[in-house]
């Protein structure tokens, strides 16, 4: 089977596959590899791959599979559907050994000394980890362009950002480097990359996934998701990851459903999962600023689910406009606290010359961090500083009180989801939003509620506008991540024949010309 | 709200311990008084009465049984230190000499 071949199969379909005995994972990481190792120069989704360590990883892989084949009697079904199928990791989750930069420089050179429990997870299930992707510094950023180490470009147009902050593991798993991709979730960074890049992610509930070897941003806000090329996949990456971990006492012990291992394969019960369930369409999200075609395609999936049964009603949520003010005020008072600890004494490069301490830190932490996290560590320690905290940080927690009921009144009302654009616009221009911060924040008004009610939300692909991804967001009541991923899977199904399901992102060809130019910086 | 001036963004940077340059202190002082505008919106809702949220999900009193576990391998964690000797981490003396 050829390469192309190998890297377009979900990852549903490689499991099956490699039960059957049709491929190896070994051939199917290798095939991987190949594409990203050949690729990543136009794309720089791409931190740090790990060639050696991943065909090990499908080796062990291919050796389960055949030990559960020799010990027929159902073993290979019960294996869990992600051994054997290759994972791209954003660049903050800790593999034991490997580089965790978190996309700055304070971290170049650090070796991470533990596993991350979802790499734990990961191995557990017999994933295969094929290296690391790019981010904006600490997770702060909409486009992938506040990485230290220079922006990721988007499939779709090597000249656009494919958002962020998590866009290397979206670009990857848009550009088929990667079937599934970790990413984390702050105030949209799964869910707006997601959309910019027609692939599907999800930020579960707060308190879902363990945190425990993962960099912290902002630790009332963060979570761990997945992006996938589609609902089913999604579950089952998510499966192997949620749960409770004792090393992160927010992780949660609500049970994670097996469930999201069985959502339907056919079309026709996947979309009957549509029939009667009641999804709000939050009149504040469809404002100002958004982009025409982006609210046509958003309508349009609006009037695909009404016409496969489901009752959508027109609802609102008032103090929309008081989340990104009040996530302004948390993220980044937050953001100050957790980034304290880079100090260049225990890891990363001290940039003092040794011999007095402030010196050491202000030289370290003023060339090691950039413009951006500088920015909101600037911001966060203003918030909390003496005299300011009851007018910002404190005020913030109340709105965030008052953002938090405005969701609990619909699920209380019997509401089964919302229903929203992800990001209000399609991918920008590199360098379009740089200059001024608060039109990159802008970008993730429709993400950061839910972050800061705690909720599960999805992006998943409803079509282009003018070639270029838009996004659908699914938003949840806390915990019904698995209801989340029957509608996106149901509108999957109903979709399923429409023409832009079977696009390729449109620069692909370009990404295999050894002369496409890197992106700006790289 | 509030206004930042040249000497309060030198404060903070300074509580924040960042080493900012001259440019950066001029480029901060335009940007975060423009976010801080943004902020002004609050002011709008009246929140006396309601209570602050610093966690969205109702987890009380997380404990774990108190058994010793081994830690990570010394020899890991010092190769990520800036300087170190023997088991020990190297930091610049916090201390000046008694006079």
């Amino acid at each position: 089977m050829s390469a192309a071949e190998l890297t377009r199969f979900h990852a549903h379909e490689m499991a099956a596959r490699l039960r059957a005995g049709d491929i190896s994972s070994r051939e199917l990481t290798d095939a991987h590899l190949t594409l990203a190792e050949r690729q990543d120069h136009g794309l720089h989704a791409w931190l740090s791959v790990d060639r050696e360590r991943a065909l090990e990883e499908a080796e062990t892989a291919d050796l389960r599979i055949a030990a559960a084949r020799g010990e027929g009697g159902g073993a290979l079904e019960a294996l869990h559907p992600l051994l054997g199928v290759p994972v791209a990791l954003k660049d903050l989750v800790s593999v034991r050994g490997g580089r965790c930069t978190a996309g700055s420089r304070i971290l170049e050179g650090y070796r991470a000394p533990y596993d991350a429990h979802i790499t734990e997870r990961l191995r557990d299930v017999g994933a295969v980890i094929l290296g690391k992707t790019n981010m904006d510094e600490f997770a702060m950023g909409s486009s992938t362009e506040h990485s230290a180490f220079g922006p990721t470009a988007n499939p779709w147009d090597l000249g656009r950002v494919p958002g962020g902050s998590s866009g290397g593991s979206a670009a990857a798993v848009a550009a088929y480097h990667a079937p599934l991709g970790i990413g984390t979730d702050t105030g949209g960074s799964i869910r707006q990359p997601a959309a910019l890049t027609g692939t599907v992610g999800m930020k579960p509930t707060y308190g879902r996934v363990s945190r425990y070897g993962i960099v912290a941003f902002a630790s009332s806000l963060d979570q761990v998701g997945p992006f996938a090329r589609d609902a089913r996949d999604a579950a089952a990456l998510l499966h192997a990851i949620a749960g409770r971990d004792e090393r992160d006492s927010t992780s949660s012990p609500v049970p994670v459903p097996d469930h999201l291992l069985h959502l339907p394969s056919s079309d026709d019960e996947a979309a009957g999962v549509l029939r009667g369930k009641r999804l709000g369409l939050p009149r504040e999200y469809f404002v100002a600023g958004m982009e025409p075609g982006v609210e046509a395609r958003v309508r349009e999936a609006v009037a695909a689910l009404e016409a496969a049964g489901a009752i959508v009603e027109d609802v609102s949520l008032p103090h929309t406009d008081y989340g990104l003010a009040t996530y302004y005020i948390v993220a980044p008072a937050e953001a100050s606290a957790n980034l304290a600890r880079y100090d260049g004494i225990r890891y990363g490069p001290r940039l003092g010359d040794g011999r007095d301490v402030l010196a050491d830190y202000l030289a370290t932490r003023g060339r090691g961090f950039g413009a951006e996290v500088k920015r909101r560590v600037m911001l966060g320690t203003y918030a909390l500083s003496a005299g300011y905290y009851d007018a910002f940080y404190l005020k913030a927690q109340k709105v965030r009180t008052l953002i938090k009921a405005d969701f609990d009144a619909l699920w209380a009302e019997g509401i089964d989801a919302l229903v929203a654009p992800t990001s209000p616009t399609v991918a920008f221009r590199f360098g379009a939003r740089m200059a001024d911060p608060v039109a990159m924040y802008l970008s993730d008004a429709c993400t950061l509620p839910v972050n800061m009610a705690g909720l599960p939300g999805i992006s998943v692909p409803a079509g282009l506008s003018d070639g270029l991804p838009v996004g659908l967001q699914l938003i949840g009541a806390p915990w019904s991540e698995a209801s989340l991923l029957e509608l996106s899977r149901g509108y999957e199904a109903i979709t399923a024949a429409s023409d832009w399901r079977a696009l390729e992102p449109a620069d692909l060809a370009r990404l295999d010309d050894p002369a496409t130019a890197s992106p700006p910086g790289v | 709200m509030a206004t930042l001036s040249r000497a309060d963004v030198e404060h903070v940077a300074h509580l924040a311990r960042l080493g900012l340059s001259d440019d950066e202190i001029a480029l901060l002082e335009g940007q975060l008084n423009h976010i801080l505008d943004q902020y002004a919106i609050l002011t709008k809702l009246e929140t006396d009465h309601i209570a602050p949220t610093a966690q969205t999900i109702e987890l009380e009193n997380i404990l774990r049984e108190d058994v010793a576990r081994p830690s990570l391998p010394v020899e890991d964690v010092l190769a990520n230190a800036a300087d170190h000797d023997g088991d020990f981490v190297v930091v610049p003396a916090i201390l000046g000499e008694r006079d």
